[in-house]
Order: structure tokens, then sequence, then C-alpha cells
């Protein structure tokens, strides 16, 4: 039970309207999209500004009540959950586009701001943000920042982390900072920016950010190649990185995969080959043809036997919604998805994959495998049913062995997604224990009363190695 | 009175658990919902909201409260959601089962529960009593008594919302104005519904010459009756099973292969008999078979080589989806086809045309205030595109546009239509 006093000070604060005590908001906020998570909050509060969040901040503190930040709810390493109940922070009241400064070339935008219409209004200037997570239609710029979120154009444009000058940001004793700015070179100190970003709500509310935006490329191309086997595709990969191109998305797709995203789009992708790659090009229309025709003949090369270009936008935007949609339609085959992240060198991409299809033959799983294959960042998705424990069982140690893998490639347990609870146990296999430590004393230095989303990042327990024999 | 504890009990027997399972709760769904949007993106108020709000009742993990009931009421049931869902759950299945569960349960006040099946049971599937209540309403326009009680406000004074949807109603036919029977042997049937029927009767005897026009024999079988949509939304499946029964043996006389619809609320629950009657073994496959057959209207002009037959006056048209055609049927470039077919149209697209209209059954009269919302920013993006003809594609959509024309003051410059009335002027010409 919630200390009434302090439920009385936080409506004094933000206004009784804005204050959500009842079962059915409490129910809406204990989950995200991550399966198999769920944890009741104990309030629910919009603030209005940073001053709000800041206040509320201090109250809690006192209080020493856990408080979620929390977007759209769309990620999926848990990271939103109320594990230990506590306030939830929503910032539909905090989503406006404050500036966009077209001399700057940045953006000035409140946290609850919806990533695309971010992405539509710098266009309208002539514009670009490109960091485009797959749920940009409805994840918020908040959510992108705290898990630093990644996207399609992730390859040639980086991520969230790469497009963020700025914060403001309310840390877990009430104080507000400001880090960054609008500009392009500031070494003033530690970079609280960077340290800010993806760090899943821990250590700081973000209420201000403002946002680096370049120049709209000026054409775009789109194509897909289609290939009979995996390592062909992903030879191709290689074959294009080592040929000096650097496309804008270099998407790899596989066959169950491309059959429940045609189930869903039903746009004519092919469902009878093993591998596609869905390839973007941007930049001025010389240096897009050049590019594609390049590619076009590197596919060819490596025994793709149909390559195809995009006639119009309207193909071309067909092709990465189709794609975007990738996880979710893969849910229409079982009840249950569990995507994972596990990413890996770009060069080491077929082996990694093909490592995934052997692992899900050993388990008698089925793990689909689509991702981000120009920046080696892959989704392997399982299909299963969370009713079914024993076969969970064998999920869970299928993607142990894909974690440590990945991480033997010289890759990481976790390419876009965060950490949250779901890596938690495997932080540790990438940074170390040291690392794990190191990063235990800025939460601490940042949060000694730990009510900054608690139970994320740091595992109760640590899951020991398992030895992969190659 | 009922304790939660029997609902919930009635939920965690009753509720479809693969399909609440399915979804993921990838929040696609979330920007195309207009409730969700109206409320400033609130949680609960979304199909994924729903979904977890429905599954967790059946997980035990809240109460089928007050709240909960307030959410399944404010949804439309437009399934733009299913649209939207790369997972393909159904939720407006969901929705419904959802619903007729906690109807059941629910202690209606007196009055409400006489009104509700005065309409509902008696008046809407009785096509006598219908024409009946035409009539009076005919009666009431013609006889000046309107304009009298319109000059005196005395509606204004009851309640101003009913004061303004009674200023929208369309004139209603004339009492001796019906149906031109036809033959029962045709390759087409015709589907007449219960308020076209009624108050659009000319609008469905367009659609027969339209069809007809097309070289196809077009019959109108007897013993059909109102499709149910209507009660399976106010969650009372019962009358709905009972209504489909009766379609399904009405419609298997003859053999014809299509059976055409004009109304895309009506078309949609047609469709989705076999949903209904899915517990009913010995009527499964019959209505599977009647599924199958139904068609609306602008699929089957298409196929015909009537485009190029249509011409009018010079003018900038837009068209409103019917939610149900578009996100039930899959109906939506048909339409759009038919109006740019027509010499001298200049069709304009309307920004957000398949978000709801707020009409949604008889959403309008119990959600008023959110229904009203979602239909003043509609007209927003209506006077955007600075068409002097809105179309539609459903009864209801049609009255609320009108409403929404009055509400905006466009009288003089707007017009909505029927998309079969609008083509069929277009033809004669």
């Amino acid at each position: 039970m919630l200390n009434p006093s302090f439920c009385d000070q936080i409506k004094e604060l933000v206004g009784s309207s804005n204050v959500y005590t009842d079962s059915v908001s409490l129910l809406s906020y204990s989950y995200d999209a991550t399966p198999n998570y769920q944890s009741m909050p104990q309030i629910i509060v919009e603030p209005g500004n940073t001053e709000e969040v800041s206040g509320i901040v201090k109250l809690c503190s006192e209080y020493e009540i856990p408080i979620v930040p929390r977007g759209s709810g769309t990620n999926l390493c848990a990271g939103t959950i109320p594990v230990d109940g506590g306030l939830v922070m929503l910032f539909n009241r905090m989503a406006g586009i404050l500036e966009m400064d077209e001399e700057n070339l940045t953006a000035t935008v409140q946290p609850g701001v919806i990533t695309q219409t971010l992405i539509e209004e710098a266009e309208r200037k002539s514009l670009f943000y490109p960091p485009d997570p797959g749920s940009m239609k409805i994840s918020t710029i908040g959510g992108n920042i705290n898990e630093c979120s990644g996207g399609l154009r992730g390859m040639k444009y980086g991520v969230t982390k790469d497009y963020v000058l700025g914060l403001t940001a309310v840390l877990p004793n009430g104080d507000i900072v400001k880090t960054g700015g609008k500009l392009t070179k500031d070494v003033a100190g530690y970079d609280l920016t960077k340290l800010l970003i993806g760090s899943e709500g821990t250590l700081a509310i973000v209420t201000e950010a403002i946002l680096k935006l370049v120049p709209k490329p000026e054409s775009k191309k789109t194509m897909l190649a289609l290939f009979e086997n995996i390592e062909n595709a992903a030879q191709t990969v290689s074959d294009i990185i080592a040929a000096r191109i650097i496309p804008a998305t270099l998407e790899f797709l596989d066959q169950g995969t491309l059959q429940a995203v045609e189930d869903f789009a039903q746009i004519g992708l092919p469902t009878n080959v093993e591998a596609v790659l869905l390839i973007e090009q941007d930049g001025s229309p010389d240096a897009v043809v050049s590019d594609i025709r390049k590619i076009e003949a590197l596919c060819r090369e490596n025994g793709a036997f149909s390559v195809e270009v995009a006639s119009t936008d309207q193909e071309a935007a067909q092709l990465m919604t189709a794609r975007r949609a990738a996880l979710t339609a893969l849910s229409r085959l079982k009840p249950t998805t569990i995507l994972e992240d596990a990413t890996v060198p770009r060069s080491k991409v077929a082996e990694m994959v093909r490592f995934v299809n052997e692992t899900a033959r050993k388990f008698n799983l089925q793990i689909c495998t689509f991702g981000h294959a120009g920046d080696g960042n892959l989704h392997p998705t399982c299909l299963t049913d969370a009713r079914d424990m024993e076969e969970l069982e064998r999920v869970e140690q299928a993607f142990e062995e894909i974690f440590a893998k990945a991480v033997d490639l010289g890759g990481t347990i976790t390419g876009e997604h965060g950490v949250g609870m779901m890596k938690a146990p495997y932080l540790s296999w990438k940074i170390g224990e040291e690392g794990v430590n190191i990063m235990k004393s800025i939460k601490a230095a940042f949060d000694p009363k730990n009510i900054l989303n608690p139970g994320k990042m740091f595992g109760k327990s640590t899951r020991k190695r398992v030895v992969i024999r190659s | 009175m009922t304790t939660p504890t029997t609902l919930q009990k009635q939920f965690k027997e009753r509720m479809d658990y693969d399909e609440l399972m399915n979804c993921t709760r990838c929040g696609f769904c979330q920007p195309t919902c207009p409730t969700f949007i109206e409320t400033d993106r609130k949680e609960s108020s979304s199909p994924r909201g729903r979904i977890a709000l429905m599954k967790a009742v059946v997980d035990g993990v809240i109460e089928p409260d007050e709240g909960f009931e307030r959410e399944l009421s404010l949804c439309l049931g437009c399934r733009a959601c299913e649209t939207a869902c790369p997972s393909g759950v159904k939720y407006g299945q969901l929705l419904e089962d959802a619903r007729a569960i906690v109807a059941e349960h629910k202690k209606v006040p007196f009055f409400k529960r006489i009104f509700s099946n005065l309409l509902l049971h008696t008046l809407i599937p009785n096509r006598r009593l219908l024409r009946v209540a035409v009539l009076l309403l005919w009666v009431y326009q013609r006889s000046g008594l309107q304009a009298g009680l319109r000059k005196l406000k005395v509606l204004k004074w009851i309640s101003p919302s009913l004061f303004e949807m009674e200023g929208s109603l369309p004139a209603a036919p004339s009492p001796f104005s019906r149906l031109k029977n036809s033959s029962a042997e045709s390759s087409v049937s015709f589907f007449r519904g219960c308020i076209m029927d009624a108050l659009f009767v000319e609008t469905n005897q367009n659609t027969i010459d339209l069809i007809a026009a097309g070289n196809e024999e077009i019959g109108i079988p007897v013993g059909q009756t109102c499709c149910g949509a209507l009660h399976a939304h106010a969650g009372d499946q019962k009358k709905a099973i009972e209504l489909a029964k009766q379609n399904i043996c009405a419609f298997e006389t003859g053999d014809h292969e299509v059976i055409a619809t004009n109304a895309g609320g009506c078309g949609a629950f047609l469709a989705e008999y076999p949903h209904l009657l899915k517990d009913e073994p010995e009527w499964a496959k019959r209505a599977v078979q009647f599924s199958r057959k139904i068609k609306d209207v602008s699929s089957l002009l298409n196929e015909h080589d009537q485009i190029d037959g249509f011409e009018a006056s010079p003018q900038l048209v837009t068209y409103q989806d019917s939610c149900h055609l578009k996100h039930g049927m899959n109906v939506f470039s048909k339409p759009r086809q038919l109006l740019k077919s027509v010499k001298g149209v200049e069709f304009v697209e309307l920004d957000n045309a398949g978000m709801c209209c707020g009409s949604a059954g008889i959403y309008n009269l119990i959600e008023q205030e959110m229904s009203m919302q979602i239909l003043d920013h509609k007209m927003e993006d209506v006077k955007r595109t600075n068409a002097a003809v809105i179309v539609t594609s459903n009864p209801g959509c049609l009255l609320q546009m009108r409403l929404g024309i009055q509400r905006a003051g466009l009288e003089d410059k707007l017009k909505a239509v029927h998309i079969v009335d609008f083509l069929h002027e277009a033809q004669t010409k």
C-alpha cells in the first residue's frame, strides 16, 4: 500500500486528473512488449514539465518509492516492467517538438514525442533524423534515448546515441541537470550525455533532448535480392562492405520470416527462397545509381537468382514497412515469440546464422532469423508457446548457447534492445565482472537509494558461462 | 446480482485464450486506434490495452470492475487495429465475446432494458414494424410537426444532443415507396438490411438498378432479416445468432453465387457468421457457405464493365471509408476506383479516411461525447479537402457525416452521399 500522504502530495503537485490508481490503469502499465513479463505498479503519474518531474522524484526519494519512466512500452528487454511496484511515469503531456533550429540543424524535443512525428516534421524541412527503430510509428524519443534504439539505418547512420547532443534530465535526488548543448564540440568533463543514453532509466529521467539533424538525402533506391542459400546471402554482405560501399540499409530475412511477413503484408514477397537481402542506398542520385549497380553485380556474383530494384517510392516503402513488421508477423505462427538480439561483427554474420540454425535443430526448436546484416545485429526469433514449460526450458538453453557464441565471435548479448531484465543475467558475459562492478558503482553514485527503475540491468543472479564446443 | 467472481469465471471459460495470447503487445495497433488518439494515448483505451485487460481478467489479475466495462464500452469496434496488426489478432471477435459476457451479467436499469429490447428485439428485426416507425417519421416530418417542434426547440430543451441528432435525420421515404420484388432465380441475390431497407429504400433500389444495369439478374430472397451486427456489438449475441440462422435459411433458396450488400457494417458481419455460429456444429458449414458469397456492391460493380458509364457535373469528391468495409471486408480501393471513373469528378483523398467517423452502430448514442469529439476532428480533415461531396458506404457513416456537416456549419458547401446514390445519379445523366 502506498502511503496516503505520498499520494496526496503527488496529486497536489501535478493535479489529481494526472494521477491514476484504479486497477484498469495500473494493469495497463504492468507490461511492455516483452513476452512473459508483467508486474503491477501502484500509481501512474503524468507530469507536465521538468519541474513537476523533479518534484515527483524528490517525493519518491523521500518515501523511497521506485520510479519507472515509460514511453510507449515497445521495448523488448522488459525495461519498463515495474518489477518492484511503485510509480510509473508517463510523458504524454510532455510530447512537444519545442524547436527546429534550421541554422544549427538541431531539434529540441520533449521525451513523449513519437519518433515518426519527429522524422516527418524534420523531412518537411528537408532535414533528416536517421534513427528509425522498427517501432518508430509508436515509440517515443524518450524511450529511444533510454534504450539507445537502433533501427534499419544503423549501418550507415549509426543509432540514437549518435544523434543526441544534449539532455535535460532529473537525477534520483530531484536535481535537474543539463548536459551538452547545440554543440558539435564539447569536452567539458565526463560525457554525461552519452552516459545517460542507453542507461535504461536507471540513472536519470530525461525531460528534454537536443537532437542532431542532417540534410535529407536527395534520393534513394531500394532493392530486393533473392538467394537460394543463406551462406551466399551472408557472403554478399561481406563483399558489399569489402567493396567499400556502405548502404543505408542492409537487411537479412530468412525463409521462415519471409513467409510470415508475406502472410501479413501480401505484397508478393518470395517465400520459396532461403534468404533475402533488402538493401537501400541513399545520397546524390548519381552515387545511388552507381552503388546500386555495383551491389546488384555483387549479388549476382554470389548466385542471387533475382535482384529487383523497386520502381516506385510506394513499392520501396512497402518493402521497408513489411520488414518493420517482421517480428510481430512471425508471431502468427506460434502464440509466443521470443526475439533475441545477438550481435556479431558483420564479417561473422554467416557463421552466426549457421550456428543459430544448428542450435535450433539441436534443441528441436523453430528459430527464424532476420535482422540488420549490415551491422551484424541479428534477431534470432524463437516461435514457442509460453504455456509449454518443457519447451521454454529448451528455448532458454538454446539462447544461452547463442549468446555465448555471439560473445565468442567478438559480438554482444544485445545490439539495440537493451539489457533490462531479459539480459541482466548475461551482462557479465559481455563486459566481465569488472565491467559490471564499475557500472554498479556508477549506479550507486547516481542513485544511492536505488529508486530509479530498480531490478534492471543488474540481475539478482548471473548465469554461469556455458562452454561452447565449436 | 452476480458477484464479480462469477463474471470472472465466465471470462475464463468463454474467452478464446489462444487469441488473447496472440497479441505480442508490440503496440503497432495503437496509432490506428481513434480512442487511443482522442484520449491522448491512454494505454487502457487502446486495442493492446483492452486485450491486456481481457487477459488479466481471465488470468484473475484484475476484477472485471466498472473501469474495465468502461474501456470495453468506449471501443468503437472499428477494427482498424486488425488491419494494422502484424500478428493477425482477431480483436473484433475478442471484443464481441467480452461484451457478450459482460452484458449477460449486467443488471440493466428497467427503462433502459425495455428500450433496448423494444429497439433490438422488436423493432429492428421486424420489417413491418420498422415500416410503421418510418411512416410515423414521415408523418412527423411532413405534417409540419417537425418544423413546429424545431421552432420551439422543444428537443433542445429536453436534450441538446437529441436536438442535434434529430436535425440530421434523413427525410423519411414516402410510405408508398417499396423495393420492387424480383425473381429468386438469379445469379446475384440482394441483402436488403433493416435500417437500409426502412430509411434508405431509394438507395436499396438504386443498388438493384446498378447491379441489374451490369446485366446481372438480381433477386431479393424472402424471409431475410437484420444481419444482427447491432445486437452483437451491444453484447446481445443470442439474438444475433437467431437472426443469423434466419438469414442463412433465407439465402439457401435459389442458386445464386453472390450475395450483394451495400452497407459495410452488415457485409462484414454477414461474412463473420462462421465465427458467430462456431459452437453450433449443424450450422457451421452452412454459415461458411453463406459467408463466402458476401460481396460489397463496390466490388461487384468493379467487376462489370460499367466503370466507363458514369458522368457527373465537374466537382471535387472525397471518400470516407466504412470501417467494417475496409477493415472487416478488406474493400478500400474499389470504391475509390469507381469514384475516379466518373467523368467530371475530381477525386481528392481524405486524410485519415480509414479512421472511424465515430458513428459505429449505436456508439454515437451511447458514447456521445467521444463520438462527437472524433467526428469534429474528422470534419477538420474533411474541410481541408475542399470537397463538395463526401461519399460513404454505410448508412451509419452517412448519417454521422451529415451530422458532422451540420455541426461544422458546412451545409451550403458540402453534402454527404452514399456511393450507390452517387453512382446512380452519375449513370442516369
